[in-house]
């Protein structure tokens, strides 16, 4: 491509406004349009090589998409208008196993929450460049806080069924080690951005580290603390009902083994589940954090 | 006039005490609901340890388990010789990563126009089309992949599907978000000089939106690195099918390369798409054709 450059200054010079907004005009659509072909070559190549990586293949996927259907539509039983009563009794069979799950599901969430959320608070206060003492303990606690957060919460709770065995109590364990390297990085954050002014003053009286936190720092971000932890607890309430696919506990377990063995209607039961309690968490907790907090204070 | 620190007594304080009592402490409501809200989050948070085995032996046992068995046992990282391999299906991830989230973009593109409130004006269709990209975002994307496993086979395909499922839906609310909040006026230019339909998307509404919805498509693509890497775990392909599997068979120092090698990769893309975003959206601002030209 060899376009833009010499060639404007061979030209003689335009005369009036319009002819030279004529000429500049042209030259930047002549750069937009390079740099627009550039984009769109590197980004086929980009979709080729992926492609064939990921063995994309659309006469598979044609050919999968009428059984996709079909198991879609099999998720739902017959259900007759007569008897609908006593349809809708036999699909949810297993309503109270299920229901179990659920309530399991939520406590799993919200004691993670509060677990992940107390010990990624207290870390994130060294987390903090500005609270840090020292740049080391900083930098080392970004770091930790990172791998707990990149590694995947299903990942922790592949380990953590070696060690604690099948149950809720490692899908627990899973979404904790999560939560806290996700609060920590987000609490880190909110504690950066506070006025140091407060921190000062209690330095100055004669605080100790602790009630420099406790009477200059927490006031300033507590708001915020509170809407990234009613946020969490909706993102937890998803994490833990997958959890369950490698036997760390909640409705998880229920879904993974229906349709391992081909319990269509079940499984369509426990999504629908699924699905209402994830909604009715995620009307909640945005009126909690509308009403409690106010709307401003919501970062992001 | 001033007062010293110095002069105020004891008596004085508890005679403002008295008088501002709102100042001093806070009321009794706002005291039984303080303890209330807390009193009632501290029991349910101990019977919740109750319930899950915290204060058993079997959760010491198990904390002892941890530390020997699963961190003793994750380093040094081994199966290097493996590695080719790891990084081959790396980038099957990767490439996962990429088909789902085009393909969900290319699906929620002309449905967010159909969800945005300027853009539909007969509210059922626009309400309808909110209401179902909800629908797609609220499974998670194992979920997803679980179903499609079942329906077009064990590999990656499954898993570009999980993604572009759940993406279609993150798409059309984000999309439709940009959508609602653009410039009527441009649109108004547009129809003034008479375009009609397709031009005033073309020329009133794309220029504004485009570069929102490619830095949000990048950012979810970051985002789908971390999901594709996951799915595995139920077939859906993926290097999460390697990681169960090492981790299934205690191979805790080939999962632990596996690992490390997951973070490098979400690390790098994080990057990556950061520098493309702060361009796609820096360069936009930065270069307009009529600024320049007034500058002279």
């Amino acid at each position: 491509m060899t376009i833009s450059g010499p060639e404007t200054a061979s030209e003689s010079k335009p005369r009036g406004p319009a002819a030279r907004f004529e000429t500049q005009f042209a030259a930047y659509r002549r750069e937009k349009r390079t740099y627009a072909f550039l984009f769109i070559v590197a980004f086929l190549v980009c979709l080729g090589a992926a492609a064939i990586t990921a063995k994309f293949d659309v006469i598979t996927l044609i050919q999968g998409l009428p059984r996709t259907t079909e198991f879609l539509v099999k998720l739902v039983p017959p259900i007759g208008l007569a008897t609908f009563a006593h349809d809708v009794g036999e699909w949810y069979w297993g309503i109270g196993s299920w229901l179990d799950s659920l309530l399991n599901t939520l406590l799993m969430a919200f004691l993670a929450t509060v677990l992940g959320t107390a010990m990624g608070g207290f870390l994130s206060f060294f987390a903090a460049r500005n609270l840090a003492r020292h740049y080391l303990t900083y930098w080392v606690m970004r770091r930790l806080l990172e791998i707990a957060r990149t590694v995947p919460d299903i990942v922790w709770a592949l380990m953590f069924v070696i060690a604690f065995g099948i149950g809720p109590l490692a899908g627990i364990l899973a979404i904790t080690v999560h939560t806290i390297g996700a609060q920590g990085k987000l609490f880190a954050e909110v504690n950066e951005n506070i006025s140091l002014l407060p921190v000062d003053g209690v330095r100055a009286a004669g605080g100790t580290w602790f009630q420099e936190i406790r009477f200059a720092v927490l006031p300033q971000v507590i708001p915020n603390y509170m809407s990234y932890t009613f946020w969490r607890l909706e993102l937890n309430v998803r994490s833990a009902t997958i959890v369950g696919f490698v036997g760390a506990g909640g409705i998880g377990h229920e879904l993974f083994t229906s349709v391992q063995l081909l319990y269509f209607s079940d499984v369509g039961a426990i999504l629908l589940i699924v699905v209402a309690t994830i909604m009715l968490i995620d009307v909640l907790s945005e009126m909690f954090r509308h009403s409690a907090i106010g709307k401003a204070s919501f970062a992001q | 006039m001033s007062v010293r620190l110095a002069d105020i007594t004891a008596a004085d304080i508890a005679a403002e005490r008295v008088r501002f009592p709102r100042a001093y402490a806070p009321s009794i409501r706002e005291r039984v609901e303080f303890w209330l809200i807390w009193g009632s989050g501290t029991a349910l948070t101990l019977y919740c340890l109750y319930r899950f085995g915290f204060f058993s032996a079997g959760f010491l046992h198990g904390v002892s388990k941890f530390a020997a068995v699963v961190v003793a046992q994750l380093f040094p990282p081994t199966g290097f010789a493996n590695l080719p391999m790891f990084l081959m299906v790396m980038g099957e991830t990767v490439a996962m990563a990429f088909m789902g989230t085009l393909l969900g973009a290319v699906f929620a593109f002309p449905l967010s126009f159909l969800a945005s409130r300027n853009m539909t004006r007969w509210r059922p269709l626009q309400f309808g089309t909110r209401r179902f990209a909800d629908l797609l975002r609220s499974f998670d994307y194992l979920i997803w992949a679980l179903i499609f496993v079942r329906a077009i086979g064990l590999g990656p395909l499954a898993g570009i599907m999980a993604i572009a499922i759940v993406e279609t839906g993150t798409f059309v609310k984000l999309y439709s978000e940009a959508i609602e909040n653009l410039d009527r006026k441009q649109i108004d230019g547009v129809t003034a000089a008479g375009g009609d339909g397709l031009q005033r998307i073309r020329f009133g509404v794309l220029p504004q939106v485009l570069p929102m919805m490619l830095s949000n498509t990048l950012y979810m693509f970051e985002h789908n690195v971390r999901s594709a890497s996951i799915l595995g775990i139920v077939g859906a392909g993926g290097i999460g099918f390697l990681l169960a599997d090492r981790l299934r068979a205690y191979e805790l120092q080939e999962a632990c390369l596996i690992i490390i090698l997951i973070i490098l990769a979400v690390y790098a893309i994080d990057h990556l798409s950061k520098a493309l975003r702060e361009r796609l959206i820096g360069d936009n601002r930065r270069r307009e054709p009529v600024d320049d030209a007034a500058q002279q």
